[in-house]
């Protein structure tokens, strides 16, 4: 395949924002964004069609020279990264069209930063060059700081810093782990990096520190995660779906193409670390949702919850924990994003996310409630939603690593019914007593196209979560073998190294 | 080697030279009103001695190697022509609205242009010596040109009696240098010092040395005229100290350093780190409470020098490179901030507080971007240009096992990257001040449009950049 699919859809919305740089206009910037949106995630079917999911290895693979030294600008997708371009071209057009009548003022830079962030967030899962990575992973940082700060709430401001601040911390720690990474084996190339490199275990002991430091800030793992809800609450309604359904996922990503693969004995070694601070995550962050008063910091909290299944299953190094953890960040990417539409739409019409101003909405919304109904459930992990699969995948996982982690999270679970159900009682049932609320209207025609294709993917990959599966279980299957042939042959003694490194398959 | 090859070794020296007093005498006849065309005339002057560069045959020395006109020269020599160039572009846009409209300011840059050039083409101490005396004090009095100001006239005695200090310490060190190795050449005392190690007699001197070299480059803790010169000085003088200053200044640092003390790298490595780990740090914490813009991209320039630094303690070919890659993307950078600051005017006259930015994505929506773009390229935040000058120097820094300095490095960078995002949130979050004026010169456009090319560009077209530093790396440190 000749034609640089992944480079189109990388660019495109680099493209799309450009035009709109050329015609400001707010209607026109509005249908430019939509149109390019659902070009880009068409484009994003295309290179799903040239994929082959039994192929383990990075796929529709472009390759230039950039920087010189070994430094290259080199794109793939494999069986892990894909899912995530595909989210995020899914869920961009839903981003644009949730924006479309509650953002008035700026439209055109508006869409012009959320075009440039899609450009960066499709890069970051797409690039297969250490600093073409930190470059998009980082610079998606500026659109998001632009989009919290301008469009955001009362406090945007302090918001945006903490955004901003908290992941470049975490990140200037990686850069230097990528530039010692690029002298001790002489590339920066991932493929290449995953298949030969072989760091002295005290050098992986630290390098997995630096770049835990920057994926545990974007996850966010306790306790890490306290710039979360800030920026949550803060965002525009569309920058909180992003942020939720796809920014975090960068974190969970990195863990899985970066920390497993490149330094596995560090991974072995810094497990228990990563399951305690997952626990804490799934226990006491589920704790603290109880206690929100404000809908949209409910949802960031469980978010943070649900991060921590993905991060616990993915360090369990069992094949069922790693596509867990995939599935519960495509599931969550999906069922967050529409949770903060939801509450976008009451919040479009009322202009508060305290959740004491709402009650008794089933009376005047009955589709808004049977919608953020499923979503909830879905939140909770139901069976027969998606958020069942990943849920369920990772404690297998967690299980057969250990079991007391497993029974520690399984309590998250039964937390999480709990506030996401209250939250439910007490927006939805009850009374309609509140005469603010008394002529408050049902979904509008756009808003329900907006969250029917959200409900029908949420009981899709609950009830057949297969196609995606068939697209991971390969590259999942050679992440997990591979990092736990260079875990065993670490504990051999050294002298039988070089000969079973040559027998490895 | 015969004194016509000599001299057209120092052809686009001489070329300058000849020019600057050839419009001195022009000025001098025909008074105030040619103002205008000497400016021009100095600007092509300096593309012409640009133009006379390609004559240099390569790798060329002349006066018994006490000048070098080797790859390294070229590259520093390229980069301080341009911000001449786009310097005294904006200044003569700057003083044509003033009353100080004077024909002796492009001339006067010219000359210190020409000391910053045999400054970095320096092969002994003497010629450095010459080439810096020569610019210093041009600098002072440019420093001082608004001599109605009381501000710039503090700028130019403050200047003048700590850079007098600087040169004096300087030369205190190379009189040891001197009396210790028997020679002023670099490649002498190369030689001594690789044959007889480093005296204590030597080291005294090397010390000097560099605290004489760090008083030019403001790294901490010889900084301190660094604020106010550059709050006093005309804008488009302190862009010009900003720019084509500190790169001179810092070519001439790696040469005096890295040729004649290559042996020694233990003992300056030492002094290079703490005074390059202070600039980052002092750099990103002073900043923090600046109220005047000047002010800030003064701190913001010591911290720059304390990056630039690291390159230099890393002390190999490719702390060279990453410190020349660094200087040509801080050097486009600044012209265009300062361009920028020098377009703040309200009613007719300059302001300079940083409050003045305020809500300037909506009154000018295209300064701002500019600004956002260049300011978040000074913090280092990729994809702009910033991030790859980091990227050099620290890669070079981490390569020689610099590490601990990397880490400080980058999380002084951290907290710089609150200021310059400070900055972006004025402009972007905050209800706007009233408009800035809306008649902005075509010096300023062109030089803002060319940095936030650069800035936005690198990204794209970084090659020959890199190949170019990496050959002029190559020329000093083969």
């Amino acid at each position: 395949m000749s034609l640089p699919i992944l480079s189109l859809v990388t660019f495109v919305p680099l493209l799309g924002a450009l035009a709109i740089l050329a015609l400001p206009g707010a209607t026109s910037a509005r249908w430019i964004a939509l149109g390019t949106t659902i070009v880009t995630f068409v484009l994003s079917l295309v290179m799903l069609a040239g994929f082959n999911s039994a192929d383990p290895g990075f796929q529709l693979v472009e390759k230039m020279s950039w920087l010189g030294g070994g430094i290259s600008y080199h794109l793939g997708v494999d069986g892990i990264s894909i899912l995530f371009v595909i989210l995020t071209t899914a869920l961009m057009p839903f981003a644009i069209a949730a924006s479309w009548e509650s953002v008035e003022n700026r439209v055109a830079e508006y869409m012009v930063a959320f075009l440039v962030l899609e450009t960066m967030m499709i890069g970051v899962f797409c690039a297969l060059d250490l600093v073409l990575f930190y470059v998009l992973f980082e610079a998606g940082l500026i659109p998001m700081f632009l989009i919290i700060g301008i469009w955001g709430g009362k406090r945007r401001v302090y918001a945006g810093f903490k955004f901003f601040l908290y992941t470049f911390v975490g990140s200037v720690l990686m850069l230097l782990a990528i530039m010692s990474m690029y002298w001790y084996s002489g590339t920066t190339d991932i493929a290449e990096l995953i298949a030969n490199s072989h760091f002295p275990v005290a050098m992986q002991t630290w390098l997995w520190l630096a770049f835990f430091a920057s994926f545990a800030v974007k996850m966010p793992m306790w306790p890490f995660h306290t710039w979360l809800p800030d920026a949550h609450v803060e965002a525009p309604t569309a920058g909180s779906v992003i942020l939720a359904a796809i920014l975090l996922k960068m974190g969970g990503y990195g863990f899985l193409r970066f920390s497993l693969p490149m330094f596995p004995s560090a991974t072995e070694m810094f497990a228990p670390l990563v399951f305690v601070m997952s626990i804490v995550a799934i226990i006491y962050t589920s704790l603290v949702a109880l206690a929100q008063e404000d809908m949209k910091k409910l949802i960031a909290y469980s978010s943070v919850a649900h991060m921590g299944f993905v991060t616990m299953g993915i360090f369990t190094l069992t094949h069922q924990g790693v596509e867990g953890g995939i599935f519960q960040m495509l599931s969550h990417g999906v069922v967050s994003g529409a949770l903060f539409l939801c509450v976008g739409v009451v919040y479009d019409r009322m202009h508060t996310r305290e959740i004491a101003a709402y009650g008794g909405l089933v009376n005047r919304m009955p589709v808004y409630a049977a919608c953020f109904l499923i979503f909830t459930l879905a939140n909770v992990g139901l069976p027969g939603t998606s958020g069942f699969v990943g849920e369920f995948l990772t404690m297998l996982g967690a299980f057969l690593n250990n079991s007391w982690i497993a029974i520690f999270a399984a309590t998250g679970v039964i937390l999480s019914a709990a506030y996401a159900l209250y939250l439910y009682r007490r927006i939805i049932f009850g009374a309609l007593v509140k005469p603010s609320l008394q002529a408050i209207q049902d979904l509008t025609l756009r808003e329900k196209a907006l969250l029917l294709p959200l409900v029908v993917a949420t009981i899709a990959l609950g009830v057949y979560p297969k196609p995606v599966f068939d697209v991971t279980t390969p590259a999942v299957a050679k992440l997990v073998h591979d990092t736990k042939a260079a875990i065993a042959l670490e504990h051999l003694p050294h002298g039988k190294l070089a000969a079973n490194k040559g027998a490895a398959p | 080697m015969s004194l016509q090859a000599d001299l057209l070794t120092l052809l686009p020296e001489l070329v300058l030279a000849i020019g600057a007093m050839a419009l001195l005498l022009a000025g001098a006849i025909g008074g105030e009103k040619t103002t205008r065309a000497i400016t021009w005339s100095a600007i092509g002057l300096l593309l012409l001695s640009g133009g006379a560069m390609i004559l240099v045959p390569a790798g060329a020395s002349a006066f018994g190697g006490a000048f070098i006109a080797d790859g390294f020269a070229r590259f520093a020599k390229i980069l301080i022509l341009a911000s001449a160039a786009f310097s005294i572009l904006l200044a003569g846009e700057f003083f044509a609205r003033s009353a100080l409209s004077r024909f002796e300011l492009p001339v006067l840059m010219l000359i210190a242009t020409l000391g910053m050039m045999l400054m970095v083409s320096a092969g002994s101490f003497l010629s450095l010596y010459m080439g810096l005396e020569l610019q210093s004090l041009a600098l002072y009095v440019l420093a001082a040109f608004n001599r109605d100001h009381l501000r710039s006239t503090e700028a130019g005695l403050k200047y003048f009696v700590l850079g007098a200090l600087s040169s004096g310490m300087l030369l205190y060190g190379i009189s040891l240098i001197y009396g210790f190795t028997g020679s002023v050449s670099f490649a002498a005392i190369a030689t001594v010092v690789h044959q007889s190690g480093l005296s204590l007699g030597l080291l005294f001197g090397l010390v000097f040395l560099v605290s004489g070299l760090a008083f030019k480059v403001s790294a901490v803790p010889f900084h301190m005229w660094t604020p106010d010169v550059y709050e006093g000085a005309p804008t488009p003088i302190t862009g010009y100290f900003a720019t084509a200053a500190k790169v001179a200044a810092l070519c001439l640092f790696l040469r005096a350093i890295l040729i004649p003390f290559p042996d020694a790298l233990q003992q300056w490595r030492q002094i290079i780190v703490f005074i390059s780990v202070l600039s980052m740090a002092l750099g990103a914490i002073a900043a923090l409470g600046q109220t005047k813009i000047k002010r800030l991209m003064a701190y913001s320039s010591i911290g720059h020098m304390g990056y630039a630094l690291l390159g230099l303690a890393a002390g190999t070919g490719l702390g060279v490179r990453g410190v020349l890659i660094y200087l040509t993307i801080y050097a486009f950078t600044n012209l265009g901030v300062f361009a920028g600051i020098q377009a703040m005017r309200r009613g007719g006259h300059a302001v300079e507080g940083i409050g003045d930015l305020a809500g300037l994505s909506r009154t000018c929506p295209k300064l701002a971007a500019i600004f956002a773009m260049l300011f978040l390229s000074l913090a280092g935040v990729p994809p702009l240009a910033g991030f790859f000058a980091k990227w050099y120097v620290f890669a070079a820094a981490m390569q020689a096992g610099l590490v601990v300095p990397a880490v400080i490095g980058v999380l002084a960078s951290v907290i710089a990257l609150v200021y310059y995002l400070r900055l972006v949130k004025l402009m972007y979050f905050d209800e706007p001040a009233p408009a800035f004026d809306a008649e902005v010169g075509f010096g300023v456009k062109v030089t803002l449009a060319l940095s936030g090319v650069v800035a936005l560009g690198f990204i794209f077209a970084a090659s020959p950049v890199i190949n170019a530093a990496d050959a002029a790396a190559r020329a000093l440190l083969p």
